[in-house]
């Protein structure tokens, strides 16, 4: 087949911004999407929001979000490993982006209801990700953009410093192309459970995958092992507790659960294992990812009552209920004496309640308890019980590309003069760890249109 | 009342995703209505379901539509509630069953209707009586008329309040109608919440192609109604009758009305051939077809009408017209067109429930 001027592998925000940018450059753009058509458009499709600096209301976004402001936010949860260049230049163009986004065909709403700590700073897509993927695709297409769904990319063919060759796999063919510019913007690896295995061990195989089953680092791979230049830390992935009962891959963010801050979570054996009320719930909701991963079978029981059950969002599966205690442990198959026991000891650390406020930081704690509860901690006695049971799932990877301020990748430290990344696939650039809800989004199109703008350039000029 | 358990079980499992997910809150006002319950009721999910005007928008948003596991169709489970929800609240209940999935009923009553607008033509035949009267005495054309207009509204008040009831609304307050008459008048919903208007007849292309279509069939058919009632009143109060000039207020505004209809009607019979079956009510296409078939052909014979008043075939065509009309006005509680009046007690409802809330 005639090469494209630009491949861009990879089907999301990053990948269509890139497309888009470069099509208006003037370039032929291909995109190679492995997924079919009705699961297109990767871990994007699962987004709900962008985070956006701006200077006044913008959009949906009300008052000013500064530059400081937002890097302070990240710098917070990255506990300062953040490379503060890419940071800036990420969060400076953010309010760029806004409009371009509009004008492509993205459609804002006012924050959902339920996040309304984020109306400030995030600005929500109507419809979702997915509703944000299907607009890029139109005006792409549009854009004489073509598209290949199926196309599963297996490797690139790098000589010295430049790609000569793609390969990718279609309808079990194989097909090589040799466009003159290629971006790379096809994720992280999480889907890839064996590699997540030998990162982080056996345990691995037991977790939940939240987004697409696609995102299995095939392309990653085949470029940190011909020695392009890598960044982020190969064990690290961001992980949260979800519903336990969730599929395994693409449970997307309906399998969150709410309720572990008015809840006892207990492992396997009924023990309890930390402190629920450390703090709200949105500030705590990545540690427990980790938490439920290092329990036994990587699974976790939140246990509430009911008082506790209109406190949080709905959840997608209903609890399990009974109306005493021993039912829901023999229902949840946890051991019915020890759940009691449990229960019994933590009720009895409860003191006064009366101070109970479920939005904030109430200070209402256990006394003399290991692990204590700090806040919320009401004895748990009002039937009928309920119960959830909870297993990490993982949202992304931070192994990826390291790339430069104009997205570009690099080899020996010198510049591969044909290759771009963006997206995730290159975020542990700027995110050494930890995350802050909405920035994914905002480096796949800030690095999605430098990429598009810049093999453009290249492949214009050659 | 009972509705079809599996039905509602089905939009109540679909509900409760939504509700966990959130992501299409600003699509309509489905959504809010939906965020607010926990649980959702026999009666919630009928509201919901009459909300909801199948614009599509939350459908290919939608990142659990099949091949996904959770298999949404937010669209297609509202409509399947919303359907039987209107076979089991007409009134009388067997006539709803039958005729609300049948297209070939439609037809076939619209022909009964000629039959015996034939049959009165002949058997009523006035002695005297010039142009339309020569054929149907204007007392006879009442004395059908004026019961096939008020059982349908009778008809359809019971079938209201049975709603009322049933989705456990609060007290009735006519600022809660005018805010649902505000929001029909220009379909606000149909704009999909963003102003790009719906999905329907491109998958996910937004377009106003189905809003346009639609004000052009309720303002023709309200500017028809406007036309008889127009007449009426010249007939009665101003010893007026029928046929009327061309320049007279009936005529102007039947033509323009009946245009509209005609233009109307097949433009929204060409969308719905286009669209995807999969995201409406399951088994209504033939009878939403027939009933938009049947609403552009009494526009197009009324149009006929005026346009060969004066010939030789017009004593056909006015039994024609008239068997339009009156199958028409019979069929409104049972056929799509009940849609309007649930559609505007679903808003009002919601009204009341927005103000309460907050
Ligand atoms: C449930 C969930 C909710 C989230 N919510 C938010 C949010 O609200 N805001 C936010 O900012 N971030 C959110 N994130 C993170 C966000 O999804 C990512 O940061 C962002 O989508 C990354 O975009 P991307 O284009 O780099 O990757 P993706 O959107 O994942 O796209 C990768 C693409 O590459 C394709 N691909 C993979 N391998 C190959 C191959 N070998 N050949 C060809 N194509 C390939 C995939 O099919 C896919 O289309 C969320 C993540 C999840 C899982
Ligand atoms: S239709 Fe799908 S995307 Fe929209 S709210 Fe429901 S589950 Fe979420
Ligand atoms: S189809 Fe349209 S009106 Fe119906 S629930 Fe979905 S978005 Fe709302």
């Amino acid at each position: 087949m005639t090469s494209p001027d630009i491949a861009i592998i990879g089907g999301g925000n990053a990948a269509l911004c890139a497309a888009i940018t470069a099509a208006e450059a003037g370039a032929r753009v291909l995109i190679l999407e492995t997924a079919p058509k009705p699961y297109r458009g990767g871990n994007s499709r699962h987004t709900r929001n962008f985070r956006c600096m701006h200077h006044g209301p913008l959009g949906p976004l009300v008052d000013s979000y500064s530059e400081d402001e937002y890097l302070a936010d990240l710098m917070k949860v990255t506990g300062g490993k953040t490379d503060e260049g890419l940071a800036r230049l990420a969060i400076r163009t953010s309010e760029d982006c806004l409009p371009w986004m509009q004008d492509h065909g993205v459609r804002f709403q006012p924050s959902l209801s339920g996040t309304l700590s984020l109306a400030r700073t995030n600005a929500f897509f109507l419809g979702g990700g997915k509703g944000l993927v299907n607009a890029y695709y139109r005006t792409a297409e549009s854009l004489g953009v073509q598209v290949e769904y199926e196309a599963a990319v297996t490797h690139l063919e790098l000589d010295g410093e430049r790609v000569t060759r793609i390969d990718y796999t279609r309808n079990g063919e194989t097909h090589s192309i040799a466009p003159k510019a290629v971006v790379v913007a096809s994720g992280g690896f999480q889907a890839d459970t064996d590699w997540l295995a030998r990162a982080w061990g056996p345990a691995a195989k037991n977790f939940l995958i939240r987004g697409t089953p696609h995102n299995r680092g095939v392309v990653l791979a085949d470029l940190l092992g011909q020695g392009v230049e890598q960044v982020g830390d190969p064990t690290q992935c961001h992980a949260v507790a979800i519903d336990g009962r969730a599929p395994k891959f693409d449970g997307g963010i309906v399998t969150r659960l709410d309720c572990v801050p008015f809840s006892i979570v207990v492992n396997k054996d009924a023990q309890r294992f930390y402190d629920e009320g450390e703090d709200v719930w949105p500030k705590r909701y990545a540690i427990w990812g980790r938490l439920v991963a290092a329990q036994p079978d990587q699974v976790g029981y939140a246990i509430i009552d009911a008082k506790a059950s209109d406190l949080y969002m709905p959840s997608v599966f209903p609890p399990i209920m009974a109306d005493t205690l021993e039912d829901l442990a023999d229902k949840m198959g946890l051991p019915a004496a020890a759940l009691v026991q449990t229960v019994h000891t933590f009720n009895a650390a409860c003191g006064d309640t009366s101070g109970f406020h479920p939005t904030e930081l109430d200070g209402v704690t256990t006394t003399g308890l290991t692990p204590p509860k700090t806040n919320w901690a009401r004895p748990i006695t009002e039937p009928p019980f309920y119960g959830y049971s909870l297993r990490t799932g993982v949202t992304f990877t931070y192994l990826g590309l390291k790339v430069d301020e104009t997205a570009q990748c690099a080899i020996g430290n010198r510049p591969i003069a044909n290759l771009w990344a963006a997206g995730e696939t290159m975020a542990g650039s700027i995110l050494g760890q930890g995350y802050l809800a909405g920035f994914g989004m905002t480096i796949g199109t800030v690095f999605g249109r430098i990429a598009g703008k810049e093999a453009a350039a290249h492949a214009n000029a050659t | 009342m009972q509705m079809q358990p599996d039905l509602l079980q089905e939009a109540r499992r679909q509900a409760e995703i939504c509700n966990a997910c959130r992501y299409c809150e600003g699509y309509c006002s489905v959504f809010p209505a939906l965020h607010a319950e926990r649980a959702f009721s026999d009666g919630n999910l009928t509201q919901l379901a009459n909300l909801c005007h199948n614009c599509r928008g939350c459908y290919y948003a939608c990142q659990y539509t099949a091949p996904h596991e959770f298999d949404l169709n937010l669209p297609q489970a509202l409509a399947n509630v919303r359907q039987d929800s209107w076979e089991e609240l007409a009134f009388p209940r067997a006539a709803g069953k039958a005729f609300q999935q049948n297209g070939v009923l439609i037809a076939i009553a619209t022909v009964i209707g000629f039959a015996l607008l034939f049959w009165a033509a002949r058997a009523l035949a006035p002695a005297s009586g010039e142009g339309f009267y020569a054929v149907l005495s204007h007392n006879a054309m009442v004395a059908i008329f004026l019961p096939a207009f008020l059982f349908p509204l009778v008809s359809i008040a019971i079938s209201l309040r049975r709603y009322w009831r049933h989705i456990g609304a609060g007290p009735f307050r006519f600022a809660h109608l005018g805010e649902a008459l505000r929001q029909a008048a220009n379909m606000k919903n149909l704009k999909g919440g963003h102003g790009d208007g719906c999905n329907f007849e491109d998958e996910d292309r937004f377009t106003h192609a189905r809003r346009a279509v639609h004000q052009a069939v309720m303002y023709g058919f309200l500017l028809c109604f406007a036309s008889t009632s127009v007449a009426t009143v010249m007939h009665y109060l101003f010893d007026s009758p029928a046929p009327y000039g061309l320049v007279s207020l009936p005529k102007l505004l039947g033509i323009s009305g009946g245009l509209l209809l005609v233009v109307g009607c097949v433009e929204m019979i060409r969308l719905k051939l286009r669209s995807d079956r999969a995201l409406g009510a399951t088994g209504a296409f033939g009878g939403e077809i027939a009933f938009v078939g049947l609403l552009g052909f009494t526009g197009f014979s009324g149009l006929a009408l005026y346009a060969l008043g004066q010939t030789a075939v017009m004593p056909g065509l006015l039994a024609i017209h008239l068997g339009a009309v009156l199958a028409f006005f019979l069929l409104t509680p049972f056929t799509k067109m009940a849609h309007g009046f649930y559609r505007l007690t679903a808003l009002t409802a919601e009204a009341g429930r927005a103000a309460g809330s907050g």
